[in-house]
């Protein structure tokens, strides 16, 4: 079998010239051998290198887990939402740990029972649902979202394999309904469906410092409990109200009745979670005649001196503007607004004129939808054509829907010295200088302080008075509309006033849906009589909180400021 | 009961008590049972999540073991001439089978490997593999021993033979193990070193084939190279468990990277040994595996035949290659390869497989007197 081939022909490189066959077998052994060393070498590298990586990893792996001991890395709990405080940090919205059970269904060993025991200690739950459940051929089922943790105690207590936890968070809103509007609320998995959680949705994901709203609870729930006793008086069908400050625009208290608890949404119709304050457009009634009377006087076509002759209704084309309480003469300016005369502020804007009203309304934000920090947001309605007769009735309120927002935000312009600033319901920094366009001189606004508090001491707005606080403002009652026509007996009654008027700091807002007159107004339904007097109240309980101090209304300097020539061809009237 | 051979007992029990090398016998039964220690630890939990009973991986590794055994210590008992034989036969069936599995077996992950033989699936290239290193051993030394036999040639034939079945499974692990133990063995024959030059450069230019044709290669070895980059989470986990194991370990059953790793119970079972039972069991594995692959090649060293010198470490070499590996990629040495850890992994095939191997080369290293008793 080694026999084997002459080589001199074909010399084998492998061969060393070995002549014997014995010789060959021997060198082929040796090489083998030779080389077998090295592999061998080489696998004892191999190995050493396997073994020294396993030690490195065991015990020096970079990046992982140390292996010294050290003090407990301190649980930070990082919330997936931030939280949402009102201006003086009282929690508003907030992230809560919560745990989660769900199943596998695998894993559980005797369905019918751990639904049977499950459904003692859960009641809420369908025992038939948790079968189901228990028995579907997944790996993962969800039983119940956000348990408490004396219910997440008791599931555990039953020993069920197969159930388990997931942490999860749950936004709680601690003052619920008071401010539902406002703050809005979340879905199941935390992402913001209204209010604030929706406009700042991105920014609350995963912010860490809380968002300082301009609210302040406090307001918010006078302003609340004041509207719900009213609504509940007069049976109205709903109600809204605000509180702003007058010299930066700060939203501190806005009210939307009915309204509903944000920690279930769900139950909710959409009566209750639609916000009256900005969502809602109306056509405001006298309330108007604030802007109708600052924009005539400011642009010169009248004077507190002059006026106009109320004694006949205005017919133009189908239409005729009559008073509400005729007083069939002459009135001067002051007395078209304490009397609130249709026909008085209808010429007045006419003699404005329609683009001169329009001009007014544009810069006063009117025509457009409130810039304001929230999705839901109504957009105004205007004529359109805006004629003649729109000119006039917009004059005393009728023909142009805004939201009380706008309104109480033009209210604030008229009276603060003739600025308009940005609505907003972030809390402002005291240092930083508000921005703000100038709508009216500082003289009107003076002018329309002192008429303003004129409709609280002498005209339609007596009930909003406050002892102290110098109360002005101007009543609206709107007939709403109905099936193409106003309806007579359904009215959208209205105040709005600020205070004091020597300065005035805050506008206040209170606006009734439908309310029902009844004894004590003598079945009036008007804004005088339902809505000042929630003006008033407000007025008078906030007042201490924000700090103004009550002063003697009767004092000679302040009968001096507030003094109006009522009657312009010589009968004056002294009016505080 | 094993020692009670006497010294002078001539049976073929007792002749092969004290012939064999009763270390690497050892050292393998050792292997066996951590084997199965492991497959206890990681396999339930695999099995679990594929929806099979618990205990379904362990039944049938435990049905296998004492088998594996057993065909180790009967292989053992043959002489080197009944070695080659059986490794004849053993190469021609399962080639043949090897073929068969491109036609008639089923595609499990995007392979055809297996064989469905009586309710058993088989893996023909678990066998083909340590019979074909036997089957070029002999072809190798014929040609050296006598030149006029074209063994080199026959040899290679039979490598692209192997290889491209290997290729088309496609087992890619295999068919670069394959490949690299014939260069060893060739190399061991004394090649010239300019072949080997040429042979290694071919083989690199192989991977680098690779890396181009087979997209899942490209990306574990980019992986490899940028762990940042692409999906290493396996490997990451891995790394990881050795890290929770420390020095002893978590303790058995209180793994969590067998819930994780999909194959815990065989690729990855390195790592699930790191987590529960700590770096000591994970060098004693290394150690082991060293001691078998290491003692293994001393004792052909005191060999006189080629053929036996080829043969039995181009076993090791295939036995040793394969734990390297497995371990070094489990530990992100190299870049991620599947392969199977050899007696610890789970699988029937692979097990019998290597119980042929390791029978053959406790066979093949039994003290002999004289080369004369080969041929």
């Amino acid at each position: 079998m080694m026999g084997r081939r002459p080589t001199a022909l074909h010399p084998n490189p492998w061969e060393n010239g070995g002549l014997r066959l014995e010789g060959a077998a021997k060198q082929a052994m040796e090489t083998g051998r030779n080389r077998l060393l090295i592999t061998g070498f080489l696998f004892a590298v191999g190995f050493l290198m396997v073994g020294l990586r396993l030690v490195e990893v065991s015990l020096f792996q970079e990046g992982t887990e140390s292996r010294l001991a050290g003090p407990p890395p301190t649980a930070t709990f990082q919330m997936e939402r931030g939280d949402i405080v009102d201006r003086n940090g009282v929690l508003l919205a907030t992230s809560l740990a919560t745990a989660s059970l769900y199943a596998d269904p695998a894993r559980v060993l005797d369905a019918k029972d751990a639904a049977r025991r499950l459904v003692q200690v859960l009641p809420e739950l369908s025992k038939a649902e948790v079968l189901a459940k228990l028995q579907a051929k997944r790996r993962f089922v969800w039983l119940r979202r956000n348990l408490t943790p004396r219910q997440q105690y008791a599931v555990n207590r039953l020993g069920i394999p197969g159930l388990y936890f997931r942490r999860e968070e749950r936004r709680v809103y601690p003052h619920g309904r008071l401010v539902a509007h406002l703050v809005g609320f979340t879905g199941v998995d935390n992402n913001g469906l209204a209010g604030i959680e929706r406009y700042f949705d991105d920014a609350l994901r995963g912010g860490t410092t809380p968002l300082t709203l301009s609210l302040d609870i406090r307001i918010q729930h006078i302003l609340h409990a004041e509207l719900s006793r009213a609504m509940t008086e007069y049976e109205a069908l709903g109600a809204a109200g605000l509180v702003l400050d007058a010299s930066t625009g700060e939203v501190l208290a806005m009210v939307s009745l009915p309204d509903f608890d944000p920690n279930q949404p769900g139950a909710a119709g959409d009566e209750a979670r639609f916000n009256r304050g900005t969502l809602g457009v109306y056509e405001m009634g006298s309330t108007f005649k604030i802007f109708t009377v600052a924009m005539a006087l400011d642009a010169g076509t009248a004077t507190l001196d002059n006026g106009y002759d109320a004694t006949e209704p205005i017919r133009i084309a189908r239409f005729t503007i009559r008073d509400f309480k005729p007083q069939r003469r002459w009135l001067s300016v002051p007395e078209i607004f304490m009397y609130s005369s249709n026909i008085g502020a209808a010429k007045m804007a006419l003699d404005v004129g329609t683009t001169g009203q329009q001009e007014f309304l544009e810069r006063l934000g009117f025509l457009r939808p409130a810039r304001i920090e929230l999705p839901e947001v109504g957009t105004p309605i205007a004529p359109s054509p805006w004629r003649e007769i729109n000119t006039m009735t917009i004059a005393f309120g009728y023909g142009l829907a805004i939201s009380p927002l706008q309104l109480a935000n033009g209210t604030a312009a008229i009276v603060n010295g003739g600025v308009l600033h940005r609505p907003t319901l972030l809390k402002r920094r005291p240092d930083e200088p508000v921005p703000g366009t100038q709508v009216i001189s500082p003289r009107t606004s003076e002018k329309m302080r002192r008429l303003l508090r004129l409709v609280v001491l002498e005209g339609t707005g007596k009930n909003a008075a406050a002892p102290g606080y110098l109360v002005g403002g101007k009543t609206g009652t709107a007939e709403k509309m109905g099936a193409g026509a106003y309806l007579e007996k359904a009215l959208l009654s209205s105040f709005v006033g600020a205070f004091p008027m020597t300065d005035p700091r805050y506008v206040v807002l209170a606006l009734l849906d439908e309310p029902h007159g009844n004894e004590r107004t003598f079945g009036y339904a008007t804004g005088g009589w339902v809505a000042a007097p929630v003006v008033g109240r407000v007025i008078e309980r906030i007042a201490p909180l924000v700090g103004v101090a009550p002063v003697d209304e009767d004092s000679p300097e302040l009968r001096e400021a507030f003094y109006v020539n009522l009657d312009a061809r010589g009968r004056n009237l002294a009016s505080f | 009961m094993m020692t009670t051979f006497a010294r002078t007992d001539t049976s073929i029990l007792g002749h092969w008590w004290w012939t064999v090398d009763r270390w690497t016998l050892a050292a393998l039964t050792a292997l066996i049972g951590i084997g199965a220690l492991l497959t206890l630890a990681a396999s339930p939990a695999v099995a679990e999540r594929i929806g099979l009973q618990p205990f379904h991986f362990v039944y049938r590794q435990f049905a296998f073991l004492p088998l594996a055994l057993a065909v180790v210590i009967s292989v053992s008992l043959l002489s080197p001439r009944a070695v080659r034989r059986l490794a004849v036969i053993v190469f021609l069936v399962s080639l043949t089978l090897l073929a068969l599995t491109l036609i008639a077996g089923p595609e499990i992950k995007g392979a055809r490997r297996w064989l469905v033989v009586a309710g058993l699936s088989v893996q023909p290239s678990e066998f083909v593999k340590p019979a074909f290193a036997v089957v070029a051993a002999w072809m190798f030394a014929a040609q050296r021993m006598d030149d006029s036999f074209p063994g080199n040639t026959i040899a290679g034939v039979l490598l692209i033979l192997v290889t491209g079945l290997l290729i088309l499974q496609p087992d890619l692990g295999m068919a670069a193990v394959v490949p690299t133990v014939w260069f060893g063995q060739f190399f061991l024959a004394g090649l010239p070193l300019p072949w080997v030059a040429l042979l290694a450069l071919l083989g690199l230019c192989g991977l680098v084939a690779a890396y181009f044709a087979f997209g899942h290669v490209a990306s574990r070895i980019d992986n490899f190279l940028d762990p940042s980059v692409g999906d290493s989470y396996q490997v990451t986990t891995a790394l990881k468990a050795f890290n929770k194991g420390g020095l002893f370990g978590r303790g058995p059953g209180e793994g969590t990277v067998k819930e994780i790793l999909p194959d815990a119970h065989s690729d990855f079972i390195f790592a699930v040994a790191g987590e529960e039972f700590g770096l000591f069991l994970c060098l004693l594995l290394v150690a082991l595996f060293a001691l078998v692959v290491l003692r293994g090649l001393t004792r052909v060293l005191q060999q006189n035949d080629l053929f036996v010198l080829l043969a039995a470490s181009g076993l090791l070499a295939q036995f040793g290659l394969q734990g390297l590996i497995n371990m070094a990629s489990t530990l992100r040495l190299i870049p991620t390869k599947g392969m199977t850890l050899p007696f610890i992994s789970y699988g029937g095939s692979s097990l019998l497989g290597l119980a042929l191997a390791m029978g053959m080369v406790l066979a093949l290293t039994r003290r002999r007197v004289g080369a004369g008793g080969l041929l």
